[in-house]
């Protein structure tokens, strides 16, 4: 369960709902804020919500960080076309899980959200692009939108107000390409996943060849905060340049994983110490995945006095990405690491460009080949180089973001592809976790012989 | 005009037009920027990134294909980082890759082995094992081998985008990716080969090419296309006097690469067994082998003695022969047989066009107008399956200049699809259907009316009214059936019209005069078949037929001689627009003789060879060029494999119209009379109409 319960060391403005009784509900909602933003921006101009915007120097949540305010003055709001709002709720990226809680306990924070992007943007539709793999989320905020709905706060003239909004959710198959906006928008419009040459950038022609606006479920969900609060108070959250606070999914070795919600700038082994409680069973750190799978890795050594937040990260070559921090403990194997991750970008590689399509099969092979015990020396600089090899050369980010972490892990942690070669491939770890899930799921299903014990690398 | 963008790419400075793509203003500098997935005239795909370049101010090399030129933009090509990416692209690109380069067909014009010799590294450093799916067969004509496979998706736009047909797509993932066919397992389409064609590498190859030979074990011979009035230029891979190959992929002619089904696969009836290779004499009512010098001699006797005797010969030319060909029989029918009853089977109304146009504005369209013109009209015709390549321009056209195009038809039609405006009608209402779009038309700033059989003799003159009354030149184009259709009209392949559209004092008899009537006392067919399903009046008739197979007609003859087909012959054609080009013998069939040779030989045996003059081609087109109006071109135009239209008539031509005899055979691209029944590819694809 990613929730935990609340730890004083956070600061709740979009979590502030979460853990609520019945938190999904529109009563709930009504009864802690609902609503109160939209009625605010109602009686604002765009403009000025932008100005607010650009004063919370909100970043875009989903990974790249660019900044929201900025982002929502890109979109002609006076073309003649359509506009629409699209949310990407294609978490995909290995270590996030936010916008499912956000989408689970408070979906009508995100509708709200979108419902000031769409009065901004003068947009009558809405769509909330959800992974297919979030079933069961699609059918919560189906649910909020029927209530908002049948609450008149959504639909053609609410309240009277003669503000018209609609949304609907759409689901993915199951790619992560389709977490990239433009590929999104493939998807969405019925085509193959794969990503649009850029410019024209989906603010100005997306969904339809319409301005779009598109961003990520938490950039949604602060948009009400922000309006509420003000947006200089909302940057003071933050530090300057990173405003806010950020949902943070601490997951891997420690004793709390969880989604906890920081305000920028909070200090990285504070999150590990007090928020994931720790390391577990008392290990020493090794390393640590800020940001989402695709951020360069990071030692023990470099997150000694680290900070959570867009710049601070970039200073030691990584990202805060998505919040999707994974702490790897020193018992860790990091060629499988490695191999974890190439399989992961293998698979999930669209096929649309060369070096992405068949840099991640390559590797992936390599690296199966090399954790089998059939390295070579030459191999291990073969996989630098081929990491590099598609670094920035690829269609779209997601060629860097499979060559990224190999990069930094074969940078940081050669030592351990040395050991491979010396010591021959070394004992998986960890058995006793999984065979721990394996009796859980036993005793779960009460069936001792249908579940074979799965090895997985 | 806005002005150039200066740009400077390695160190040379080089002006292009704004909004020009740096690959292409590289190119038009000399510079080279390689790419597999840009295509030019198709859709944008930065996917293959062989093109990266460095930009001078980007954070990151950047695709040439893709990036507009901006003022000031320095761009470096040949340095070390481009240098290694092309390297690591090529390296990533072979890992999958067979390297079958000894048994690929497309080994030796093979775009990544171009490019892996040039920008490739010497050796692989890839160890692991390959991904291999087994090769797959499409269509008769079209086969799939997806490890070769590059990705390009060049296949996917030119069947999308080139064809209006999207059969194929991408399925699956990542590196499994695979180009698929739109019915599962196979292909429902135009069979137009364009995809084998486009295809960089040896992955989509062709069904009847495959494992035959390799590229530069060919000769290539550039000629015309026999079977529609499109005159695309074909390519003719030979060897061994067998025509295996035909393509376009230096783009030399009108048709620049297209070719379809036909052009590129339809040369099989070369070498059919029923393949006519000696003459045939009928004795004792049955048609037996006979020598060259005996059937000659035969012939020419019987000639001379029905000729002694004011006899009245019937003489059939074919929209099928040269201009030479058809010239030459007409004289040899007009001044040596004394007969005026000459004509061919009629598939539009140019008579009355050209007739109706003079004293207007408006002129005949050439095949690039139907790519530059802002607006077009198409009456009656589904262009896509009669007239391919007028299609091809029309969907290109659209694609990259918006063009608006119209259509007038009673069924639907491909380019209903990409129309600013359908009408549907009944058959034979078309003009209603033109009437009802004249407003529409008004706004317009050029158009270009093009039309079929269903348009013809006083409907035609009022669809030149209306074209004349619009604000603006009007460009037309009247559709006809074959290769020289629009030939054997300006020939004068006609009983009321001599060469040049003069009209002759006596007019004769027409084709189906010659059928009908009793007092006809020879009958000449050369490349024609109009006895078949026809009963005959004139049963003593002394029937001469000169075809490549034993025709309806033939098998009716007296003696039949075997004809060289067109890709065996030398000539002049004109297509559909009026544009004239050359044919260039490809091959020789042993046994078969040109048209105009056996005429000339006729002549010989006859004693006239000195009233008909010498029978090569290049001597009777100077013939045509001095009597027939309008084919005073340039001859080293035709000569270079060029096309060079001829000049409109520009005056009345006052014969009776015959709307009547206008009969399109409306052929699509699986069936051509004659030719298309013999050619075993045409009949082997699952769209063939006929039960195969």
């Amino acid at each position: 369960m990613p929730y935990n319960e609340p730890h004083p060391a956070e600061t709740r403005i979009i979590s502030k709902r979460f853990g609520l009784p019945n938190s999904a509900s529109l009563e709930t909602f009504m009864a802690n804020e609902g609503y109160a933003a939209i009625k605010k921006a109602l009686g604002m101009t765009p403009d000025a919500i932008i100005d607010e915007l650009k004063a919370s120097n909100l970043r875009g949540r989903g990974g790249a960080g660019f900044p929201t305010g900025l982002k929502w003055s890109f979109v002609p709001r006076t073309s003649p076309k359509a506009k629409y709002i699209m949310v990407n709720a294609d978490e995909s990226e290995p270590g996030t899980c936010k916008d499912r809680l956000l989408m689970e306990f408070d979906p009508h924070q995100l509708l709200e959200g979108m419902m000031i992007g769409g009065y901004v943007m003068g947009a009558k539709y809405g769509w909330i692009y959800i992974r297919g793999e979030y079933r069961y989320l699609i059918d919560i905020m189906d649910r909020a939108i029927a209530e908002a709905y049948s609450a008149d706060y959504l639909g053609d003239n609410l309240h009277g107000t003669g503000f018209s909004f609609h949304i609907r959710t759409h689901s993915g198959a199951g790619a992560y390409e389709c977490g990239e906006e433009s590929a999104l928008l493939e998807s969405f419009e019925g085509k193959r996943g794969i990503p649009r040459i850029r410019p024209p950038f989906p603010a100005v022609s997306g969904a339809y060849q319409s301005p779009t606006l598109l961003n990520n479920v938490e950039t949604f969900a602060t948009v009400p905060a922000i309006l509420l609060m003000g947006g200089a108070e909302y940057a003071a959250l933050g530090i300057p340049k990173s405003g806010g606070t950020k949902l943070l999914c601490i997951s891997g070795h420690v004793n709390k994983p969880g989604v906890y919600e920081v305000p920028l700038g909070f200090p990285m082994m504070r999150a590990i110490e007090e928020l994931g409680g720790g390391m577990r069973n008392g290990k020493k750190l090794k390393a640590v995945v800020p940001g989402g799978s695709s951020c360069p890795m990071l030692t023990a050594a470099e997150c000694d006095g680290l900070t959570l937040d867009y710049d601070a990260l970039a200073k030691v070559k990584s990202m805060l990405g998505s919040g999707g921090m994974i702490v790897l403990d020193e018992d860790t194997d990091m060629v499988r690491v490695a191999l974890r991750i190439m399989r992961f970008y293998q698979h999930e590689s669209c096929g649309w460009c060369i070096p992405c399509r068949e840099g991640t099969t390559w590797l992936k092979k390599l690296l199966t080949r090399f954790v089998e015990g059939a390295g070579t020396q030459s191999d291990i600089v073969m996989i630098g180089d081929l990491a590099k090899n598609m670094l920035g050369r690829t269609f779209c980010p997601l060629g860097d973001a499979a060559a990224m972490p190999t990069i930094s892990i074969i940078e940081k942690f050669r030592g351990e592809f040395e050991d491979y070669l010396a010591h021959g491939p070394k004992p998986r770890r960890s058995y006793v976790r999984e065979e721990t899930l394996r009796e859980e799921a036993l005793a779960w299903h009460g069936q001792a012989a249908a579940i074979p014990a799965q090895p997985t690398v | 005009m806005p002005d150039p963008v200066k740009l400077t790419v390695d160190g040379q400075q080089i002006t292009a037009e704004p909004g020009t793509l740096l690959i292409n203003a590289a190119k038009q500098a000399g510079i080279e920027i390689p790419a597999f997935c840009y295509y030019e005239g198709y859709s944008l795909q930065a996917a293959c990134r062989m093109c990266l370049v460095e930009v001078e101010k980007a954070p990151k090399m950047m695709a040439a294909c893709t990036l507009p030129v901006a003022e000031g933009m320095i761009v470096r090509t040949q340095t070390a980082q481009v240098a290694a990416a092309r390297k690591s692209t090529l390296e990533f690109l072979l890992t999958n890759h067979p390297l079958d380069c000894p048994v690929c067909d497309k080994g030796g014009e093979c775009e990544l082995q171009d490019m892996v010799f040039r920008y490739g590294a010497g050796e692989s450093r890839y160890t692991e094992t390959k991904l291999h799916v087994d090769e797959k067969q499409w269509s008769p004509v079209v086969f799939f081998d997806a490890p070769r496979c590059i990705l390009c998706f060049r296949c996917v736009r030119v069947c999308n985008e080139g064809m209006g047909v999207g059969a194929l797509g991408v399925i699956n993932r990542g590196a499994f990716s695979e180009i698929a066919p739109n019915m599962g397992d196979h292909l429902n389409c135009d069979e137009c080969g364009m995809c084998v064609d486009i295809c960089p590498v040896g992955a989509l190859t062709s069904g009847i090419y495959r494992y035959k030979t390799r590229p530069w074990e060919m000769e290539h011979v550039s000629t015309i296309c026999t079977h529609c009035s499109n005159g695309c230029k074909t390519t003719l891979g030979v060897r061994n006097d067998h025509i295996i190959r035909g393509n376009n992929r230096d783009r030399s002619g009108i048709n620049g690469e297209f070719l379809c089904i036909k052009g590129r696969y339809g040369f099989d009836f070369t070498d059919h067994p029923e393949r006519l290779q000696a003459p045939l004499i009928r004795r004792n009512g049955k048609l037996e082998p006979a020598s060259w010098s005996e059937a000659l001699a035969f012939t020419a006797k019987r000639f001379s003695e029905l000729k002694a005797n004011n006899a009245l010969f019937g003489i059939v030319g074919s929209a099928h022969l040269t201009n030479e060909e058809n010239f030459y029989l007409q004289k040899f029918g007009r001044q040596v047989l004394n007969t005026n009853s000459i004509d061919h089977q009629r598939s539009g109304d140019v008579v009355t066009l050209l007739d109706a146009l003079s004293g207007t504005t408006g002129t005949l369209a050439k095949v690039e107008d139907f790519y530059n013109s802002k607006a077009i009209l198409v009456i009656g015709a589904d262009l896509a399956l009669e007239q391919p390549l007028l299609s091809f321009q029309i969907r290109a056209n659209f694609r990259h200049r918006n063009a608006h195009v119209f259509t007038v038809t009673a069924k639907e039609v491909r380019e209903d699809k990409i129309s600013f405006r359908s009408v549907r009608v009944q058959h034979g209402e078309e003009l209603a259907g033109v009437e009802e779009i004249h407003a529409q038309l008004l706004t317009e700033q050029e158009l270009l009316i093009v039309f079929d059989d269903s348009v013809k003799g006083a409907s035609l003159r009022r669809l030149v009214e209306i074209g004349s009354s619009l604000p603006y030149a009007v460009k037309y184009c009247c559709l006809v059936d074959y290769s020289n259709s629009r030939g054997a009209v300006d020939m004068g392949v006609l009983p009321d019209l001599l060469p040049g559209h003069k009209p002759s004092e006596t007019p004769g008899l027409t084709v189906e005069a010659m059928v009908t009537s009793a007092s006809l006392d020879a009958l000449w067919i050369v490349g024609a078949d109009p006895l078949a399903g026809a009963p005959f009046a004139a049963e003593k008739a002394f029937i001469v037929v000169q075809d490549l197979f034993l025709t309806e007609s033939a098998k009716r003859a007296d003696v039949v001689f075997p004809s060289a087909s067109a890709y065996e012959k030398s000539g002049t054609v004109t297509n559909v627009c009026g544009e004239i080009q050359q044919l260039k013998p490809a091959i020789r069939t042993m046994g078969t003789k040109p048209d105009l040779e056996i005429m000339g030989l006729l002549a010989r045996e006859m004693g006239v060879a000195a009233t008909m003059g010498q029978w090569v081609s290049s001597k009777v087109f100077a013939e045509i060029q001095s009597q027939v109006a309008g084919y005073a071109v340039p001859l080293p135009i035709l000569s270079t494999g060029g096309a060079a239209q001829s000049m409109p008539v520009n005056g009345r031509i006052p014969v009776a119209e015959h709307p009547e005899l206008i009969r399109s055979a409306h052929d699509n691209l699986f069936t051509s009379g004659t030719l298309g029944r013999y050619s075993r590819i045409l009949n082997s694809v699952l769209e063939n109409p006929r039960p195969q």
